[in-house]
């Protein structure tokens, strides 16, 4: 569904993402972890076409979409999360993922009942009239990925959006996360929980320092020294291997 | 939109002509006919500021193109009113479509949009002032001659009552704009500019959209008031007053809300009658109190009068608060 | 068909011109520099500085140059108390709004001032609002060469407050880090307003540069804020180099333009220069993109 492939950004000087690739396949939930700053983030705003790569290509269902800009890849059916949320502050919630149910919907009443049942979704149906100003940090992520997906995507890009939620939120929203990807949605995620991951994704790849260092199924990836070292600092692998225990 | 949505606006433009038939002495006529004007050029300033959360200081613009046109197609082609007046509507929408694109192409917003309209504006009024096709500095005068085709009535109620009408039809417009898919799509904008084009909003053609529309409003008000004065000069066409008095209106109303513009106009010009009589006529006096209340209102009613009247009945917030507060850094 | 003479001339007074339009440039950009709002009532206030200079030398007879002793302490003052009082807390920090708060301040105050003053427009005459300074063949206007070297010396003061300073210290911190500053116990108001009366204060000798040659009316200021503005987003916005520069380059544009043009066509040129920085190149010329 979606490929990125030798992305590359720099910041003045910095290089947030360095040559990076990776494949997103349709119907799959498949992950993106690294450490802090490693250009997660990065590399999301220039799949969803935020940001323009210095190199590189990101090709969306089979064509080159590269250059164009993020409100023409949500039309293909390209939808992401903002991991700072970005709410319509002075719109109720039903509002806000009214929004969203436009893009297919240019009827009024009609976005409005979409917004209510995918508010419903995903666990907002009590703050369906509240002003999203008002919302939790935990309701703020739902309203974000409700947003998303009441533009009806093929794809979803979820930046950490279980981020700053309880163990018992999360444990409400794995379903429907599930549900969503078992509905033919694909999903590309970036999340730092790990037992997230573990629960989730099928297909990781490790991010730092810009770099892509890993990919493969969870477990393995979770094994992997290098990957290790990258969370961990230089030498922890071989420490923790030393002490007899690797489970990451 | 249902038809249910159009009953407010008419009950707006019943109760607006009832006042304006209701044996009004020629003086109040006058300011009825006035407030009318200034409403719609609020209006149009409300469906860019309020709706999309752009400030525009420059709608003068919009307002001295509807004006000149409708003159100049009058006086040296011998259009009749009403062709002038379509006319003017269209080149209004013109220059703002032409103005947006090149500032929102730029990614102009805030404070640089505020002051880049200025800067269109102040253009358009300093050549205006010499050019030849305008009158240079000084202006244009229609000849009186009365005529439902010239838009000059002998009795001012008829020349009233069509001015309430286009209100009147401002309303349905910003109506629509509340129940429409654009409108919707403009509100995100002001709300989060990124995250509306992560939905598949094309922030630039919305924005095109609304302040070509928004110019179009504010240059019917400068035609109606051409027509009612029957004088335009550079100074009346293009100077700040007009940008600053829709602003006003439509801050102090209410952004964002159908009937802002209408109650904020109203309110105002009245208040500034008002003052005129209590202070003898010194001049500036209105404006200086038009200052001092729309600072008051940014700092602590930044809803304008309609959110008072919601505030009272206990109504959620009211959405122009944002309009005000949405942090647009350029 | 003029003169190299004449048009050297031009271009020097147009220079010495700028020097003062710089002045007023540099509080401007000094305000957005460390405060980030656009002051729209930067004219305003020059008006307001205008008055004060001309009401000195009318009823007292103090000459404008010494009245910026006066002046400067006055619109500092005034400065401070209009950012403490009036457009901080009215504002609530957002950008939209701090815009209108000065729109409306410039609105009350362009009024008032019509409501007192009426709408005629004063001047001062002094002894020396004609004299001329020969250098070589050219003959400068003194009030000018005044105004040049005045508007350089006040820039030079200005820089030293704020580099050699407790207060500028303050300033340029909170400029750079604002929540920073306040976390080490800088009071960022009063850092704000103290700001906004150096602006203010760059107001009050400028306007007594200005009275010898210039009128004063309420809507005065008008004129010199698009300008102003003009120069700060060709300087780059909270650039102190860029607005010296900019002004410098804005006097002699317009000294050109109205050589050649005639007056109203030269104003057009200011802000059609406006229109296509802020269009091409909204960082400025030299401005460093934010
Ligand atoms: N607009 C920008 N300008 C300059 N540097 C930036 C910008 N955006 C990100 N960076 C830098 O690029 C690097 C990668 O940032 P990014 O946000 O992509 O990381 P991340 O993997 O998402 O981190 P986190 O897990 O904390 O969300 C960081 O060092 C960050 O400081
Ligand atoms: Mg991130």
């Amino acid at each position: 569904m979606l490929s990125v492939d030798g992305l590359t950004k720099r910041f003045s000087g910095l290089v947030a993402v360095d040559d990076a690739s990776l494949a997103a396949p349709e119907g799959r939930i498949t992950g993106l972890i690294g450490p802090n700053g490693a250009g997660k983030t990065t590399l999301f705003a220039m799949a969803a076409g935020f940001l323009t790569p210095d190199a590189g290509t990101v090709t969306f269902a089979g064509e080159d979409v590269t250059a164009e800009p993020p409100h023409l890849r949500a039309r293909r059916g390209m939808a992401r999360t903002f991991q700072i949320v970005q709410p319509f502050a002075g719109l109720t919630v039903r509002e806000n993922i009214a929004v969203g149910a436009h893009l297919h919907h240019p009827s009024r009443a009609e976005a409005m009942e979409r917004a209510d049942a995918i508010g419903k979704r995903v666990g907002l149906a009590k703050d369906l009239d509240r002003a999203a100003a008002g919302l939790t940090v935990a309701g703020r992520k739902r309203l974000e990925l409700a947003r998303a997906l009441a533009t009806q995507p093929k794809l979803l890009l979820l930046d950490e959006v279980l981020a700053g939620l309880n163990p018992s939120e999360i444990r409400d929203i794995l379903p429907v996360i599930r549900a969503i990807r078992d509905e033919g949605v694909t999903i590309l995620m970036i999340e730092h929980i790990m037992q997230a991951v573990m629960n989730l994704c099928e297909h990781v790849y490790v991010l730092a320092q810009g770099k892509m260092i890993a990919e493969g199924p969870p477990i393995e990836v979770s094994r992997d020294p290098q990957v290790v070292e990258a969370y961990l600092g230089h030498g922890a692998a071989a420490r923790m291997q030393a002490a007899g225990g690797a489970d990451a | 939109m249902s038809a249910r949505d159009l009953l407010l606006p008419l009950i707006a433009v019943l109760v607006l002509a009832g006042l304006a038939f209701s044996g009004l002495s020629g003086t109040l006529l006058n300011l009825l006919i006035f407030m009318m004007i200034i409403s719609l050029a609020a209006q149009g300033w409300n469906i860019l500021g309020g709706f999309g959360g752009l400030s525009s200081f420059g709608h003068a613009a919009f307002f001295g193109t509807g004006a000149y046109t409708t003159l100049i197609l009058q006086t040296s082609l011998g259009v009749n009113a009403w062709a002038g007046l379509v006319a003017g509507v269209l080149l209004g929408a013109a220059v703002g479509a032409g103005i947006g694109f090149l500032s929102f192409r730029s990614g102009l917003k805030g404070s640089y949009f505020a002051l880049i309209t200025l800067a269109f504006a102040e253009v358009l009024r300093i050549a205006s002032n010499s050019a030849p096709i305008t009158g240079g500095a000084a202006g244009i005068l229609l000849p009186l001659d009365y005529g439902f085709l010239n838009l000059q009535f002998d009795d001012r109620r008829w020349f009233a009552l069509i001015a309430i009408l286009f209100v009147g039809a401002a309303l349905a417009l910003t109506r629509w704009l509340e129940r429409s898919r654009f409108g919707a799509y403009l509100i995100a904008i002001r709300e989060n500019e990124q995250a509306a084009q992560a939905l598949g909003v094309d922030v630039f053609r919305v924005k095109l959209g609304a302040i070509t529309l928004s110019a179009g409003c504010t240059a019917l008000a400068g035609v109606l008031y051409a027509q009612n004065y029957l004088f335009v000069d550079a100074h009346v066409a293009y100077g700040p007053w007009i940008s600053i008095e829709a602003l006003f209106a439509a801050i102090v109303g209410g952004l964002g809300t159908m009937f802002g513009p209408l109650v904020g106009a109203v309110a105002l010009l009245g208040l500034g009658e008002i003052t005129k009589m209590v202070s003898g006529g010194v001049p500036g006096v209105d404006l200086l109190v038009f200052g001092a209340i729309l600072i008051l209102t940014v700092a602590f009613v930044p809803g304008g009068l309609m959110s008072l009247r919601q505030r009272l009945t206990g109504r959620r917030r009211p959405r122009g608060e944002t309009a005000l507060r949405s942090e647009e850094g350029a | 068909m003029y003169s190299p003479l004449i048009v050297a001339e031009a271009l020097l007074n147009g220079l010495m011109l700028g020097a003062v339009y710089a002045l007023i440039a540099l509080g401007l950009t000094l305000i957005y520099g460390v405060l980030h709002i656009v002051n729209f009532a930067h004219g305003a206030l020059l008006t307001v500085a205008m008055f004060g200079v001309w009401l000195l030398a009318e009823h007292l007879g103090v000459d404008p140059y010494l009245s910026i002793l006066i002046m400067a302490p006055a619109m500092f003052g005034l400065g401070y108390a209009a950012q403490r009082f009036v457009i901080g807390p009215a504002s609530h920090g957002s950008d939209n709004s701090i815009l209108l708060v000065t729109l409306g301040l410039s609105i009350i105050i362009e009024n008032g001032l019509l409501a007192g003053f009426r709408s005629d427009t004063r001047t001062i005459d002094t002894d020396y609002a004609f004299q001329v300074v020969e250098l070589g063949p050219l003959l400068l206007s003194f009030p000018r060469v005044v105004g040049l070297f005045v508007a350089l010396l006040s820039a030079l003061v200005l820089w030293a407050i704020l580099e050699r300073t407790d207060v500028g210290r303050a300033i340029r911190a909170v400029a750079k880090e604002k929540l920073g500053a306040a976390l080490v116990g800088i009071e960022v108001s009063h850092v704000y307003a103290v700001t906004f009366a150096l602006g203010c204060a760059c107001l009050a000798v400028a306007a007594a540069l200005l009275m010898p040659v210039f009128y004063v009316s309420p809507t005065t200021g008008r004129a010199f804020v698009l300008v102003a503005f003009t120069i700060v987003v060709l300087g780059g916005m909270g650039s102190i180099v860029g607005a010296l520069v900019g002004g410098l380059l804005i006097g002699v544009v317009e000294a050109a333009c109205s050589l050649f043009f005639g007056d109203s066509l030269g104003q057009i040129g200011i802000f059609v220069i406006f229109i296509l920085v802020l269009l091409f190149r909204p960082t400025g010329l030299f401005g460093a993109r934010q």
